[in-house]
């Protein structure tokens, strides 16, 4: 059965264009203390173009908006590198426990200490799972935690006298490394891989200025990097630190550790690896592991035990300091410990293994068609590229023709060293019946590429709305809504 | 495993399909070197039953407004959250989807984001925002770089009144950048000290940010603020901790501010022991190419319909990689859906009552706290929800005294000021009744032998 369908969608304004003065849609208690006047000169005049509407507007506004996305709860969406597993609920419910969410971060340590005990109990978790010897929760996202895992390593590097110039970055890489290289004062060096990086190749690139090489492991070709332990060595030889980006840890939980190849610094994404959910951009978590010697560089706050109790460290000499308000996206943190606790090691170690069954299968199914760029064995993702696509449709027009389809587009042109790169992550969460219809999709549209190209590059039809012009949205920016 | 759907049926069958013989020959690429060979040592599993009866005895250990009297602030506040805010926003087809890379089937998520930028630009008088960053310390650290691009100059003046975090946060993202940051101090009010910022301020310096209102909860004079800063051609950068505070308070854009940044907890978001919170950025027309962050645009499809799109990415990470302007990619969708939801049903008329309640409440506390014998009140500018309580019997006592009544009565400043060790920040919003205000008031008068 074909998934994609069309069915009735409801039309929705902006929310400012249903206002009508006079309704409202929150209830306050009524004061009951003397209302106080602030200084005429301090007060403002209306919140200009605020809109007012009633609870019901408000709630079948914001309800027909959502109906007009897609979710990993409304089917299968292969985003490479990405990770969009299944979202357990139990994990949203139990984020929601009023001593979780309304425990305010200035709470003394000593009335908060479940909320210290979870914490301090995923980042022993996690260190398990990557084999670093301690993990720091406090990053926001993995961007994030990348800027704080660079931050500590130039940190090292200044407190062994000398803090070096340049970091590698083999091309494959995410664009947030050589973004957050930039923020730490390192100039960029590309090197580039065949599909993997060899230790000859990072031997070459290494010399004494050289502060660190940014990799990911699997790369974003789904590929594991057989040679990581050479390369590691090859980077220490010089006195240099490796950095490991995360995102694709999920294609080694209980096989194998980043700890243990020679890695110094990795960031975990627990709205990757440890299901919680995207929410549409966000929030996410990204904790840094690290080894021994970058532990005093660690950033502030740390969750540490004191015999049967927990508190916040602080007072770090070496620490890179502050990177956000408080302690971390606790909330996250609650839903991953959630995945953790419900998986145990076992679960942990099977999801990896149906996540790289499932990578391969794809691939199996749909490798006599689709141009395979790379063919060594694939982890947790596959890359197609766009070669063999025919009758002048390419990688965009593919993607929007699955959305006909009824799926979610794979990860699109990333990684660049592929030419129309197609990204493809299944993850351990999709059923072998999904991945039957996904492939059978994909097939039909090589074949409508081939047969009648105009339905592929005029895809999609069947959503609320066609292919958007994004060149008139950046030539003439409009960011916001303007009354009349 | 209830999360994976695979039968050993399934695995079988898609083995053949594959080609190999066993699971485990699809990792022959990984050394054996590395391999793990062991189990990983982790708590056993759960059930459901089980995680959620754990989870829950953890959650009671905490202290929250439902077992204290709470009067904790300092940048993180207790307001309340209409049920709907929850509601809308475990709608899946939201919170289970990603960033919106592929606009026809994410028009929901584009559209809010659109309002969202539109309702930030109205409440701080500015001309665009972006879809939003981690929180307001983070939001604050990178205005700071945007000043630093916008001007090519190298010194940075941080009121010290400004969130002693969020300061924390600027040194640590400006730290190897080769940036002079400078601390502005603190007048006897309780504001920013305009006149040593005269003698700080010169022409090689990038931006001035001061909180608004400040870390003490106190009002700047924003506008002389911005006039001083421009005259040597500096950017002002306001940071807003409470954005409850602009329901009330002129605009930081209609008094001057180049850059608002701040943190929107304070807009449907549960404190949930420091985040997932909401960090949200504005600035002005002409230097929205070197804003950090994802942006919403309106345009067109195929047919002309109004549709919404991710725009001007040229900025950012993926395309311009360490040319960017800031490495954010994940930033707190969720979170600026829930102040999007929030501020659509407080509306005009809401924002401002909300403000108002905060402000009287506040008012009222102070008067009562500052006829408590042993307690003053040392600034005397005008605060909104938050003021500074000073006492001569020492701050950790005092807390501890109310803790044991049930009171959760501030945030000693002494960490953080040194020079403030006999003070705590007390915060006061519309979830605190008058009984519990007068409870708080009776409850510091009992150590009166001092």
């Amino acid at each position: 059965m074909r998934v994609g369908t069309s069915g009735l969608s409801l039309n929705e304004k902006l929310i400012f264009e249903h206002s009508d003065p006079g309704r409202t849609g929150y209830s306050l208690p009524k004061l009951d203390v003397p209302a106080a006047k602030l200084q005429e000169d301090l007060v403002r005049e209306e919140v200009k173009g605020f809109p007012e509407l009633s609870e019901v507007d408000v709630v079948r506004h914001f309800t027909r908006l959502s109906t007009w996305n897609y979710g990993v709860d409304s089917g299968f969406y292969p985003l490479g590198s990405c990770t969009m597993k299944y979202n357990p609920k139990v994990n949203e419910t139990v984020a929601r426990l009023p001593g979780f969410a309304w425990a305010h971060p200035a709470t003394p340590p000593h009335l908060a200490q479940g909320a210290l005990a979870l914490m301090f109990a995923l980042q022993e978790a996690l260190a398990e799972i990557s084999g670093f010897d301690a993990v720091t929760l406090v990053p926001a996202a993995g961007a994030h935690g990348e800027l704080a895992g660079m931050l500590m390593i130039r940190a090292w590097h200044e407190a062994q006298g000398r803090p070096r110039t340049k970091v590698l970055i083999p091309d494959t890489a995410h664009g947030t490394n050589p973004a957050t290289a930039a923020l730490c004062g390192y100039d960029v060096v590309p090197v580039s891989s065949d599909g993997i990086l060899t230790a000859e190749t990072v031997r070459a690139a290494m010399d004494e200025d050289v502060a660190a090489l940014m990799i990911t492991n699997p790369n974003t070709l789904g590929l594991f990097e057989s040679e990581i332990v050479e390369i590691c060595e090859a980077v220490h030889e010089k006195g240099g630190m490796v950095y490991c980006d995360g995102a694709n840890l999920n294609a080694l939980l209980g096989i194998a550790r980043p700890g243990d190849m020679g890695i110094d610094v990795m960031h975990f994404n627990l709205h990757k690896t440890f299901s919680t959910p995207h929410g549409g951009g966000g929030p996410g978590a990204g904790p840094v592991g690290v080894v021994e010697k970058l532990v005093p560089f660690l950033p502030a706050p740390w969750v540490v035990r004191e015999g049967e109790s927990y508190r916040l460290d602080e007072e770090r000499p070496q620490s890179i300091g502050r990177l956000r308000a408080f302690h971390g996206n606790f909330g996250i943190l609650v839903r991953a410990w959630a995945y953790i606790r419900t998986l145990g090691a076992e679960g942990l170690r099977h999801a990896t293994e149906m996540a790289v069954l499932n990578a391969n299968y794809i691939r199996a199914r749909l490798e006599g068609t689709y141009h395979l760029p790379h063919t060594r064995r694939s982890l947790h993702e596959v890359v197609f590229s766009d070669r063999d696509l025919e009758g002048d449709c390419h990688t965009l027009d593919l993607a929007k023709r699955l959305i006909d389809y009824g799926y979610h587009p794979p990860t699109i042109y990333f990684p660049l060293v592929v030419k129309g790169a197609i990204m493809i992550e299944p993850t351990e969460t999709e059923s072998m019946e999904v991945l039957d219809e996904f492939c059978d999709a994909m097939l039909a549209i090589a074949r409508e590429a081939r047969e009648e190209p105009h339905k592929v590059k005029e895809a999609p039809r069947l959503t609320r709305v066609s292919r958007l012009d994004e060149t008139a949205a950046a030539r003439k920016p409009r960011l916001r809504w303007e009354e009349g | 495993m209830r999360y994976i759907p695979h039968t050993e049926e399934d695995v079988r069958q898609m083995l053949e399909t594959i080609g190999v013989g066993s699971v485990e020959e699809l990792f022959e690429t990984i050394p054996e070197k590395v391999r793990l060979g062991r189990s990983l040592e982790v708590p056993r599993p759960l059930s459901e039953s089980e995680l959620l009866l754990d989870f829950s005895r953890l959650a009671a250990l905490n202290a929250t407004p439902a077992t204290y009297s709470s009067f904790l602030g300092g940048g993180a506040y207790n307001h309340f959250i209409p049920a709907v805010v929850d509601h809308l926003i475990s709608r899946s087809e939201f919170y289970t989807a990603y960033t919106p890379y592929q606009p026809e089937i994410s028009q929901g998520t584009l559209q809010a984001i659109f309002e969202y930028q539109t309702l930030i630009c109205q409440l701080t008088g500015m001309d665009v925002a972006n879809a939003s960053m981690y929180d307001g310390a983070s939001a604050c650290a990178e205005g700071v770089l945007m000043a630093v691009r916008a001007t090519r100059r190298r010194r940075i003046l941080l009121s010290r009144a400004l969130h002693p975090e969020y300061r924390g946060t600027v040194v640590s993202y400006c730290r190897y950048l080769n940036l002079d940051i400078v601390e502005v101090p603190v007048a006897a009010d309780g504001r920013t000290d305009i006149e040593a910022l005269g003698s700080l301020l010169d022409g090689e310096s990038a931006a001035l940010v001061v909180g608004y209102p400040n870390y003490f909860g106190i009002v700047e004079d924003l506008a002389s603020l911005a006039q001083r800063v421009h005259g040597t051609g500096a950017l002002l950068v306001a940071a807003v901790q409470e954005p409850v505070a602009l329901g009330l308070l002129k605009s930081p854009g209609e008094l001057g501010a180049d850059i608002v940044v701040g943190e929107g907890q304070s807009f449907g978001i549960p404190p949930a022991f420091g985040g997932p919170y909401l960090g949200f950025f504005a600035a002005r027309q002409k230097d929205v190419r070197s804003m950090p962050g994802r942006l919403v645009g309106e345009t067109v499809d195929r047919e002309g319909r109004r549709g919404f799109v991710l725009t001007l990415s040229t900025r950012e990470q993926h395309i311009r990689r360490e040319k960017a302007t800031s490495n954010i990619c994940s930033n707190e969708g969720l979170c600026a859906l829930m102040a999007t939801i929030f501020l659509s049903l407080l509306g005009k008329k809401g924002i401002r009552e909300l403000a108002e309640q905060n402000f009287s409440k506040a008012a009222y506390a102070r008067q009562k706290i500052g006829a408590v014998k042993g307690f003053s009140l040392p600034f005397g500018a005008p605060c909104f929800n938050e003021f500074v309580v000073e006492s001569a019997e020492p701050v950790g006592e005092v807390l501890r005294r109310l803790e044991n009544d049930g009171i959760l009565g501030g945030i000693p400043l002494g960490k953080d000021y040194p020079e403030m060790g006999n003070r705590f920040l007390v915060c006061v919003t519309e979830q605190n009744a008058r009984q519990e205000i007068d409870a708080l008031a009776a409850s510091l008068g009992e150590g009166g032998a001092m």
